[in-house]
């Protein structure tokens, strides 16, 4: 069983897709026993298959037993290891953030739901583990359905929003696949670690730099790189808020690890992908700047996250673009810092809504109803602001030193006006959530009447995933050194010690 | 766990113990008494853990943590080294005195929130000690953000509009001078990684002089904001708002002192006094030191509200210190560093008579004060101590390191700063005087509530007076303050340099 | 003349992707978006069809008891078999925008996308 464990990670959700539509109609309970074993098993997978990448060295597992470069495999080295086992923790969280938020529905649409959540984190889990650009294709479509469809169960306007989303992604996804067929076109091979040999004499031919523009191209528009994000505010702040997290808080950092894969660890920086990662560094800044300014503008809390999810995934592809071990740390500190930030922030947004407090004016006085979830969100937006102790400030040290390192002075300072912009518009949150006096005693009824709550300001289903991940925002920050050095260290492209 | 650890990160649990107050502190919400015996148990524990390491740090050794990997290139390293240990036993020390001033002054004006408040104090004071026990630039930008934000919820407690613009107002300065402060953190750590502070700096010879110029622009904009020198100062008189005590400790003594603080450590320990000299940054940096003492101390004359006079005073007085760093002689230098301890003593008197007016008598403005000095003699009294000691007369606090600067200024070969020392002496004198004159010899106006201030209110503020005078006369006694500064400056300068004991 | 002539089809699907996108971006009725989405991943299928073909190619089927000959003699039927799982994704993909059409039109009686965004905002 234990030999399974990569194939496990991807296929334990995938199966339990299948058969949640069907338990949901006989048995609420044994619905969500499938779901939170079919996760524990994936996540069990993610971990055990990690240890065994620090131990022993990549784990390779090849589907049917055949062996690349004709089959396909699956490849779990620290990195992968990491970034599918934060994905499985999220599943989890989110999953248990989502159920009082399903709670007046028919059980046909709970199983319904479940089966496009467990779809998505399959496609996810998939997209990390696997070692095949075509494979990756697939996960990625897998994925990508999954987010629309859930997107959609959004109420009326989520349905536009997903819709929208479903055109550009699609689209973005053709002109991955489109650049996979170049790369296959003159190298003849799907599997990455062979293509990353077989390319290494071929960086300078035109058909490598096209299809670098065009894998660059379509990544970039599903992790929101500026121009490309317009789809995000509306797929965000739209989704149904017990999946926003998730949405939010990893979907984008998935396709930015894919990006980050395929460009350091198959294409290998060279002559033409040194360019491509010049103008990606532009856009990233450009990106940062807009989507503070953005942000700023916004009325509404959850489309104040979207723009600064859009701030925030310039930084990734910022340490990306730089490329020196200190900012790629930075850029992997960071996938982790932000995703359990924003998943953090999202959530909080979500309690929020429970109680009809969509717009941040409707959010003032909100410590006195809500003090956990205020104190929560406090911490968070620290580590979006990048102060110390919380992760965000260490996230961004690496990636100031990395920046600076390189001497380019231009981007460190970029990234210092955007922490400054970024505490303008979540102060002014933080300033009605404890300053401001409450419009009315209690706005809105929740979703579900008669539910006791005991004195506690939410169901615990959705008080403990948003402590739980505002408790992770300060341990990644104190302990980012072991974190660091025990795993991040090993998911460069090179070695470092 | 031996002994040795114990002692050895002393620095360390300086740091903590306040931390944990905090935290218990927000647990005991409706325990006014718990709150604020923890909060007194923290302050004279606190006291005792810096004052312990005294005798090491006086006879040449540091008491030092090892370091501990935060990340790559920041590792939190404590250090007590003299200057670091004047700051914590100045802050410490007067952390006791204001929290039985806390305690007065917030039961008689009874705002609410006051566990947030406690809380946030004891945090201040747990920053503060971090600030000043720091090894390497990075454990210090920390706990200077730390402090930053732990201010906050002190300066918007009224929950005013005025409050929350003054804080917000507080926040943009002292943030984006953090960010600027960051930036050259960064660019010292990429050509030195490691870098520890290190008596008289290490930066010689280790970049263009262009880049350390704009490296020391930077840094000093960063440290500046806190420091008050103008035209950073926006936000100290705004910050006002806030309720006394904190205006007192904090924005007479932590905050701003760490700004102050950080100068010096700069100056002394990150570039080192040859460098300061050897380019025009010493002079640039006395410039705008001179014009933010003339310019504040001529702003406080035409304030009529009390606490934002003694505002404009602190930003004036706190370029004496910023001027001691920029002259970069050893004489200059040490009344520098003497002046965050003697100005501390002074400022705080003068706030806590303001406060105690306030509480007492509901009076806010200078043209009110008339008539005071006979209901409230002891304050009064006292607050004319204090304007004494501002004004530098001999025998206070403030003459002694006056004296050092004026000296220092001469080993520079700066005849312009003495004249800007003597115009301040008279400017301080002219804004401070008359009211402690008119609240003796004045007529009464409107009624007058109370009587005397209270005895929580009234014993800090005897207290600090008396001290002011006896450093005056006594610049070394009990902690030693001389000792330690003079310490700190020959480390800085080399063992050779000669210094004059002034003033005694 | 003969960088055009010699790569024919190559042409006629970049004209197919560009019709897709003109399609995608400039079209205001949902339905006619989707289609066009369609059209641009018939070209990036066409694509990969046609770089698995070989002047002269049989297909790739061994009769029984027929042995194999040159690789080179058969066509490539890798592509062929990864344009299938494309094209399944493509119809999945049709169906579930289908289906979000039809909520959008059972809600806002208009598929014209200007209309729709002003609804929304209301």
């Amino acid at each position: 069983m234990t030999e399974q464990f990569p194939a496990l990670i991807v296929v334990a959700p995938l199966v339990a897709a299948l058969l949640v539509p069907l338990t949901a109609r006989l048995s609420l309970a044994v619905t969500y026993c499938l779901i939170l074993v079919s996760l524990m098993v994936s996540l069990t997978g993610a971990l055990s298959a990690l240890r065994y990448s620090l131990v022993e060295g990549a784990w390779h597992y090849y589907f049917g037993g055949w062996p690349p470069p004709w089959g396909i495999e699956y490849v779990v080295d620290p990195l992968a290891g990491i970034i599918t086992s934060l994905v499985g923790l999220f599943g989890i969280l989110v999953f248990f953030y989502s159920i009082p938020f399903l709670a007046g529905k028919e059980p046909r649409e709970k199983g319904y739901f479940y089966s496009l959540y467990l779809l998505l984190l399959a496609g996810l889990l998939g997209i990390v583990a696997t070692g095949d650009v075509f494979n990756l294709y697939v996960f990625l479509e897998i994925s990508s359905l999954a987010a629309y469809a859930l997107i959609a169960f959004g109420g009326h306007q989520g349905v536009v929003a997903g819709f929208r989303y479903l055109l550009v992604g699609t689209a973005a996804g053709t002109l991955y696949l489109l650049g996979v067929g170049y790369t296959y076109a003159v190298t003849g091979s799907l599997n990455m670690a062979d293509l990353g040999n077989l390319l290494a004499s071929l960086q300078s031919s035109r058909p490598v730099i096209l299809a670098v523009a065009l894998i660059v191209t379509g990544l970039g528009i599903k992790m929101a790189l500026f121009p490309l994000y317009g789809w995000l505010p509306d797929a965000y702040s739209l989704s149904p808020p017990g999946v926003a997290p998730l949405i939010a808080g990893v979907m984008g950092k998935v396709s930015a690890y894919a990006l980050y894969r395929l460009l350091y660890f198959v294409f290998k920086p060279g002559g033409p992908v040194l360019q491509v990662l010049d103008v990606v560094g532009w856009l990233a800044a450009a990106g940062i700047i807009v989507g503070s300014v953005m942000a700023i503008a916004q009325k509404e809390f959850g489309r104040m996250l979207a723009y600064s999810s859009v701030s925030q995934m310039g930084y990734i592809a910022l340490g990306i673009a730089i490329g020196n071990a200190a900012a790629l740390t930075g850029t992997l500190l960071h996938i982790f810092s932000h995703a359990v930030a924003k998943g953090c922030l999202f959530m909080v947004a979500g309690n929020g809504s429970w109680w009809g407090r969509r717009k941040i004016s409707e959010m003032a006085g909100m410590s006195k109803a809500m003090p956990l979830t205020s104190a929560t969100l406090v911490v968070a937006s620290l580590s979006m602001v990048g102060l110390p102790p919380t992760a965000g400030f260490f996230s961004k040290w690496y990636l100031l030193m990395g920046a600076v390192e390189k001497g380019s002075w231009i981007y460190a300072v970029i990234l210092v006006i955007s922490s400054l912009l970024t505490a303008i518009y979540f102060f002014r949150v933080l300033e009605h959530v404890y300053l401001k006096k409450d419009p009315g005693a209690s706005l809105g009824t929740p979703a579900e009447e008669g539910r006791s709550l005991r004195g506690w300001e939410l169901a615990p289903s959705m008080l403990v995933p948003t402590l739980l991940l505002g408790l992770g925002i300060l341990a990644l920050g104190l302990f980012n050194a072991p974190f660091v050095d025990g795993l991040l260290k090993f998911s460069l492209p090179w070695r470092t010690w | 766990m031996t002994a040795e650890f114990f002692l050895a990160n002393r620095p360390l649990w300086g740091v903590l113990i306040s931390m944990a107050a905090a935290g218990l502190i927000l647990l005991n919400d409706r325990r006014p008494l718990i709150r604020e015996s923890i909060t007194m148990l923290a302050a004279a524990g606190k006291f005792i853990i810096v004052l312990s390491m005294l005798p090491e740090v006086l006879a040449g050794k540091l008491v030092e943590t090892v370091p501990w990997t935060a990340a790559a290139g920041i590792s939190l390293h404590f250090k007590a080294d003299p200057l670091g240990l004047l700051f914590a036993l100045l802050s410490s020390g007067l952390w006791i005195v204001t929290s039985v001033y806390n305690i007065g002054y917030m039961r008689a004006m009874r705002y609410g929130h006051e566990t947030g408040y406690y809380a946030a104090f004891a945090l201040c004071l747990s920053a503060t000690m971090g600030i000043a026990f720091a090894a390497n630039l990075l454990t210090f930008f920390i706990f200077y953000e730390i402090l930053t934000i732990a201010t906050y919820p002190l300066v918007i407690h009224a929950r005013t509009d005025e409050a929350v613009a003054g804080g917000r107002k507080y926040l943009v300065y002292t943030l984006a001078a953090g960010q600027l402060l960051l930036l050259a953190i960064v660019g010292v750590q990429i050509m030195v990684p490691e870098a520890e502070f290190t008596p008289g700096g290490f930066l010689a010879g280790q970049a263009p002089p262009a880049l350390l110029g704009v490296l020391f622009i930077l840094f000093m904009a960063g440290v500046g904001v806190k420091s008050a020198i103008m035209p950073l100062h926006g936000w100290l008189p705004t910050a006002m708002v806030a309720p006394t005590p904190v205006s007192a400790l904090l924005h007479a003594v932590a905050v701003v002192k760490a700004g102050a603080f950080g100068v010096l450590r700069v100056v002394g320990y990150v570039f080192g006094p040859e460098l300061i000299n050897s380019t025009a940054s010493g002079k640039i940096l006395v410039g705008f030191a001179a014009a933010t003492i003339i310019l504040a101390s001529l702003r406080a004359l035409a304030e009529d509200n009390l606490k934002r006079r003694l505002a404009y005073s602190t930003v004036g007085q706190l370029s004496y210190i910023v001027l001691g760093a920029g002259l970069a002689t050893p004489l200059a230098f040490l009344g520098g560093i003497m002046h965050i301890v003697a100005h501390a003593f002074m400022k705080i008197t003068l706030f806590f008579c303001a406060g105690a007016v306030y509480a007492t008598a509901h009076k806010e403005r200078v043209s009110e004060i008339g008539g005071t000095g006979k209901e409230m003699p002891v304050t009064m009294a006292a607050f004319l101590l204090g304007s004494l000691g501002i004004a530098g007369i001999p025998f206070f606090a403030g003459f002694v390191s006056k004296w050092n600067l004026g000296l220092g200024a001469l080993e520079a070969g700066n005849i312009f700063v003495i004249l800007v020392l003597i115009a301040s002496a008279l400017l301080s004198t002219g804004y401070l005087l008359p009211v402690a004159i008119q609240a003796f010899f004045g007529r009464s106006s409107g009624t007058h509530h109370g009587g005397e201030a209270k005895p929580s209110l009234l014993y800090p503020l005897v207290i600090t007076a008396c001290i002011s005078i006896i450093l005056g006369v006594f610049p070394n006694i009990g902690l030693k303050f001389y000792e330690l500064a003079l310490a700190a400056v020959q480390s800085v300068f080399g063992a050779t340099s000669s210094i004059a004991m002034g003033g005694q | 003349m003969d960088a055009i002539a010699g790569h024919l089809n190559y042409w006629l699907i970049a004209v197919l992707f560009v019709v897709g996108v003109y399609g995608l971006a400039f079209q205001d009725n949902l339905l006619k978006k989707l289609m066009a989405l369609n059209v641009i991943s018939v070209s990036t299928i066409a694509f990969f069809l046609n770089l698995g073909q070989k002047v002269g190619a049989k297909a790739p089927i061994l009769p029984g008891g027929v042995k194999g000959g040159e690789a080179a003699a058969y066509a490539n039927p890798l592509p062929h078999t990864l344009m299938l799982t494309a094209i399944v994704v493509g119809v999945a993909t049709t169906g579930v925008g289908l289906a979000m059409i039809y909520r959008i039109f059972k809600h806002y009686h208009t598929l014209e996308e200007s209309e729709i965004l002003k609804g929304m905002r209301e």
